[in-house]
This record gives structure tokens, C-alpha cells and sequence, in this order.
């Protein structure tokens, strides 16, 4: 019996989530909301306190998506776990939805906080963060950032006050799929060596495969035992991970699949998963 | 002989009374809280006190996070840095998700003086005016500015308030009442009107007491909250005098001039003359003369006035 069996399955139905979304929406970022899959399930089905029914629970758990454009991947783990009906997934990017294109605080049940102008989200995990020092709350802040993102000043501005303020209650995952819509990384603006960075900005840094929910969860573990730093987890990832013609191909960072590319794609997930 | 107070003074002592009131003020400041006065804070509450170091980005964005816990943050720096480097942050991070963030910000306009046209915001209430859900405040004393901080901090939303570096003369009484989107009529007058807002409502009143003496019943209203602007008051004073004078001090696009042209224009069009900044940058020199070199004085306010009166 697979350990984490039941965690891969949800993983496999929010991956046919994102497509079928996107085939409906006609647009949005399959590449970079198929590299998070694993990350948000852990996320949401084990390990974060949460619930559902009450999205504004003020000693919830936060999760904020400053990689903003991965908004499918949110969307079809908040609905998985409860927080909308499944078929609002449908409404995503049409006019007068509750899922816009970029995550909406003020609309979404379960968004944390708005989202979709990079870098801006980690900034704001710090205050959430920063804020459950100062009322001693046990809830934890846990943010993902694209490795593209780390590109933007704000998130050294965010880098060095989070290790300032000693957030030990935030961890951050980095979702290094190593993809920006130019290119590679390497090519548009190398980020290497990020680990070595975010060690000089006194973070304490975990490397693990991004796709495995062992090395996910061991990392978490290791997080919450860190004291007086913030935790990132440098997430090594597959862009488009799960369908073929999708991975590493930075083609694949915003266009929607077409209804054939749709069903190619959903066939490889491996489709047959249903409620 | 009346009280020269800066406005930021103000912010510093109403934060500090605010913050003994409710738990919940928190302060964020980008490494210039002894000149934006929430040093004062700070003391008394230290927990409280948040220092980003120089990083208006993040200083936005983090007080952006802060309120989503039910904080309110009151985030400070000059102005020039607070709407301009981050701006978008402001957008996107606060005004969009309509996150309860006060953004009050110091050493707006000319008076900032010596230091010069990079540390003179004068577009600043042009860019605050235009992002939704954003309420714009610019006292013009430092009665008001308490009042304008008290109210920001009930009010349930984005707040810009604007405030200055140099001392200005307490005009206005204690028991002034001070609303949000309520222009305040501080001088009846039947010929003409001058909208006033910040510290230019001072200059406005010594100007209509100039202009009184030479027979010019001289209405002033001090405009203190610019968005949502008191459509009311200035269609009023439209049509119960002969023309209208905006006076602030900033650019004359896109601040109270415009806020005001766009209300008589399409409600009842008069004549109006914008005193501000004439689509220039500032430079460096004392307060007061700058002031005067860029027309922001009482002599332009009554040599516009005549000349407006005379069409």
C-alpha cells in the first residue's frame, strides 16, 4: 500500500482540474499550476489547519500564492477540499466569475490574499506572519514563489525581513521549474546559485524534489522545527509536469490547451480517476 | 500670535494617543520614522513598531499582509517614495483587495524645502485619486490632522493621508468637526470662492481677509478630503458665487484643481482658475520661498481672484 496514495490521487485529479479549466477559459498557465500540484495537495490535504467551512477562521493556517499566474492550481485545490462547488472551476476567467484570472482575496473563498503582480505575496506573508508573532498565535504562513519571481526586488526587500524578524512561522516553497515566459531562467536572468542566496539572507534552506510528497513532507517537518529563521524549500519541479508535449516546454507557461491537446493531456494524467 | 505646528508632528502625537486606544494600530516605517514622527510611536509601543529598512515596496506589501489579520496598519515614509516607488504595490496589494492599510506619508509638496525636487512630491494626490477604493486626505492643520488620523483608523479601507514636513499655523478650532468627504466652509463670502486643501487653506484665509478689504466678499472652503471630493459644496459655491479658485499645493493635474473641474464640468460649469504647480518639478530653497517663486502665495491667490472677478 502506496503512503501516500490517497495525497497522489487528489494531486492526479487537481492536474485534470487545471486542464479542463483551461480548455474552458480558453487562457491561462497550465505550466507553472502542473509544477505546484504535489505542493499544494501536501498543502492543503495534510498538512495546513484549515477548514472549509469557515475560510476566515482567524487562527487558520495561510497560504499565499504570490506566484499569482498558478491561480488553476488554487483553485482546483480549494475546490477539491471544499471552499466552492467543483463547477464554479468552469466559470474560471468568464466575466462575473468568482475565479478571476489572478487570485482574488475578496471574492474566492479560501484566497488568503490577492495576488498576481509577482513578488508582492511573499511581502505580504511576512506581515501575516509578523502579525502572528505580535498576537502569539500558533498558525503557520506558508507562500510559494516562482523561480522567475525571484527576480523581482521586492522578494530580497521580503528576504531580508523575514530572516530580521526571525519568522520561523513562514515557510516558503520555491517552485523551481526553471521556466520564466522568455525562456530558461539561465538565459532571461540567471537566479543561481538561489540557495546560496537565500542562505546569505539567513534562511534556512532545504533542496528536495518537488513532485515527491517523502521529501515534501520531511521538508515541512524540518520547517517547523527551525527555530528563529524562516524555512524556504527549494522545490525542484518539471514545468507542465504530468503531460507529455507540456513539460519543460516554455511554450506552455499561459496558453490554454485546445479540446484535443485537452483530452491528449487528461488521457496521460491519467484521466480515469473520478469522484 | 498663532501656533506653528507641522502636520507630521500631529501624525506622531495621534498615533501615539491612537495607539493606547487600540490594539490593533500597528505602525510600519521605511527607515525615516524620526522624520516622519512615528518614531513617537515606537516609543511608547516598541511591538508594535515595524522597521523595514529602506524598501517602500515592502513596506506596503507587508502592512498589505498585516491587514488581512484584522491589523491596521498605518504605513509611513515620505511621499514621494510611498505613492511613487510604490505604487503599483498600492494597486495591486492594497486598493485592489481593499486591504484597511493607511498610507500617511510626510514631506509632501514644495515645503519640503532644501532638499529639493526629488524629495518633493507634487503628483502624489494625482496618483492616490485615481485607484478605486482609495479615500484621499490632506489636512490642512494639526487639529485636523488628528482628526484625520482618528477617522482614518475607523474608517474600514484604504487611506492616503497626506501630510508636510514645515510648520504651519493652527487654523483651525478644537471643536472642529472634521467628516470624511465633507468639504468645510471656514468663510462665508458671496463674490468668489476659494477651495482650499493642506497647507495652502492658510494662505487661502489670509488671502480672502486681503481681498475682503478691497470689497471682495471672499468665500473658503477648506477641502480637506479630496476623494471622495463634497460634489455638493462646490456646486453650491458655484452658483451662489462667480467663480472658483482651487489652491494646493501640488501639481495642478490631476490633484484638487482637477477633482474640482471634473465636478463643476459636468454639474455646473463656472469659471475657475487652478493655482499649483504649473506641470513642473520643484527645487531646492526655503519653504516659504519656494512658495512664493512658484505662486503659491497670498499675493497670486488675490492678484487670481481680481483678475478672475474681471472677466
Amino acid at each position: 500500500m502506496d503512503k501516500y496514495g490517497d495525497l497522489k490521487k487528489i494531486a492526479t485529479k487537481l492536474r485534470c482540474s487545471i486542464i479542463e479549466m483551461l480548455k474552458e477559459a480558453k487562457s491561462g498557465h497550465p505550466g507553472g499550476s502542473l509544477s505546484a500540484c504535489e505542493i499544494l495537495t501536501a498543502l492543503y490535504f495534510k498538512e495546513m489547519r484549515v477548514d472549509p467551512n469557515n475560510p476566515q477562521w482567524p487562527d487558520r493556517d495561510r497560504f499565499v500564492l504570490s506566484k499569482g499566474h498558478g491561480a488553476p492550481v488554487l483553485y482546483a485545490a480549494l475546490a477539491e477540499k471544499g471552499y466552492f462547488p467543483k463547477e464554479e472551476l468552469m466559470s474560471l476567467r468568464k466575466i462575473d466569475s468568482m475565479l478571476q484570472g489572478h487570485p482574488d482575496m475578496k471574492d474566492t473563498p479560501g484566497v488568503d490574499m490577492t495576488t498576481g503582480s509577482l513578488g508582492q505575496g511573499l511581502a505580504a506573508a511576512n506581515g501575516m506572519a509578523l502579525a502572528g508573532k505580535l498576537d502569539k498565535k500558533d498558525y503557520r504562513v506558508y507562500a510559494l514563489i516562482g523561480d522567475g519571481e525571484a527576480q523581482e526586488g521586492i522578494i530580497w526587500e521580503a528576504a531580508m525581513l523575514a530572516a530580521h524578524y526571525k519568522l520561523d512561522n513562514l515557510t516558503v516553497f520555491l517552485d523551481h521549474n526553471g521556466l520564466q515566459i522568455d525562456g530558461f531562467n539561465k538565459d532571461v536572468m540567471n537566479i543561481e546559485p538561489i540557495d546560496e542566496k537565500f542562505k546569505a539572507f539567513g534562511w534556512h534552506v532545504i533542496n528536495i524534489d518537488g513532485h515527491s510528497f517523502e521529501e515534501i513532507f520531511n521538508a515541512l517537518d524540518e520547517a517547523k522545527n527551525t527555530k528563529a529563521k524562516p524555512t524556504i524549500i527549494i522545490a525542484k519541479t518539471v514545468k507542465g509536469k504530468g503531460v507529455s508535449f507540456m513539460e519543460n516546454q516554455v511554450g506552455w507557461h499561459g496558453k490554454a490547451p485546445s479540446e484535443e491537446e485537452a483530452k491528449k493531456a487528461i488521457d496521460e494524467i491519467g484521466g480515469a480517476v473520478n469522484d | 500670535m498663532t501656533k506653528m505646528i507641522a502636520t507630521r508632528d500631529a501624525y506622531g502625537e495621534a498615533l501615539k494617543e491612537l495607539g493606547g486606544i487600540n490594539e490593533d494600530i500597528v505602525v510600519l516605517d521605511a527607515d525615516l520614522s524620526g522624520s516622519t514622527k512615528t518614531a513617537v510611536f515606537q516609543k511608547e509601543y516598541p511591538h508594535r513598531f515595524f522597521n523595514v529598512g529602506i524598501a517602500e515596496q515592502n513596506l506596503i506589501a507587508t502592512a498589505a499582509g498585516l491587514a488581512t489579520t484584522g491589523k491596521i496598519p498605518f504605513a509611513s515614509t515620505f511621499a514621494v517614495f510611498a505613492t511613487g516607488r510604490a505604487y503599483e504595490i498600492i494597486r495591486n496589494s492594497v486598493a485592489y483587495p481593499k486591504l484597511n492599510v493607511k498610507i500617511a506619508a510626510t514631506h509632501a509638496g514644495l515645503t519640503v524645502g532644501e532638499d529639493g525636487a526629488t524629495h518633493q512630491a507634487l503628483e502624489d494626490i494625482s496618483l492616490m485619486r485615481s485607484l478605486p477604493n482609495m479615500v484621499v486626505l490632506c489636512p490642512a492643520d494639526a487639529v485636523e490632522t488628528k482628526k484625520c488620523i482618528y477617522k482614518a483608523a475607523e474608517y474600514q479601507g484604504p487611506v492616503y493621508i497626506r501630510l508636510g514636513r514645515s510648520k504651519v499655523p493652527v487654523i483651525l478650532d478644537e471643536n472642529y468637526d472634521f467628516e470624511i468627504g465633507k468639504g468645510i466652509q471656514l468663510k462665508e463670502g458671496n463674490d468668489i470662492t476659494i477651495i482650499a486643501t493642506g497647507v495652502m487653506v492658510a494662505k487661502a484665509l489670509d488671502a480672502a481677509e486681503i481681498l475682503e478689504k478691497e470689497g471682495i466678499s471672499t468665500r473658503v472652503i477648506n477641502m480637506s478630503t479630496i476623494k471622495p471630493i463634497d460634489k455638493d459644496i462646490i456646486i453650491k459655491a458655484a452658483k451662489e458665487t462667480k467663480g472658483i479658485i482651487t489652491v494646493e499645493e501640488h501639481s495642478i493635474i490631476g490633484g484638487l484643481g482637477s477633482a474640482v473641474a471634473e465636478v463643476l464640468s459636468e454639474n455646473h460649469p463656472a469659471l475657475m482658475v487652478r493655482i499649483g504647480t504649473m506641470d513642473t518639478f520643484g527645487e531646492s530653497g526655503e519653504a516659504e520661498k519656494l512658495l512664493e517663486k512658484y505662486g503659491l502665495n497670498v499675493a497670486n491667490i488675490v492678484n487670481k481672484a481680481k483678475k478672475l472677478l474681471s472677466k
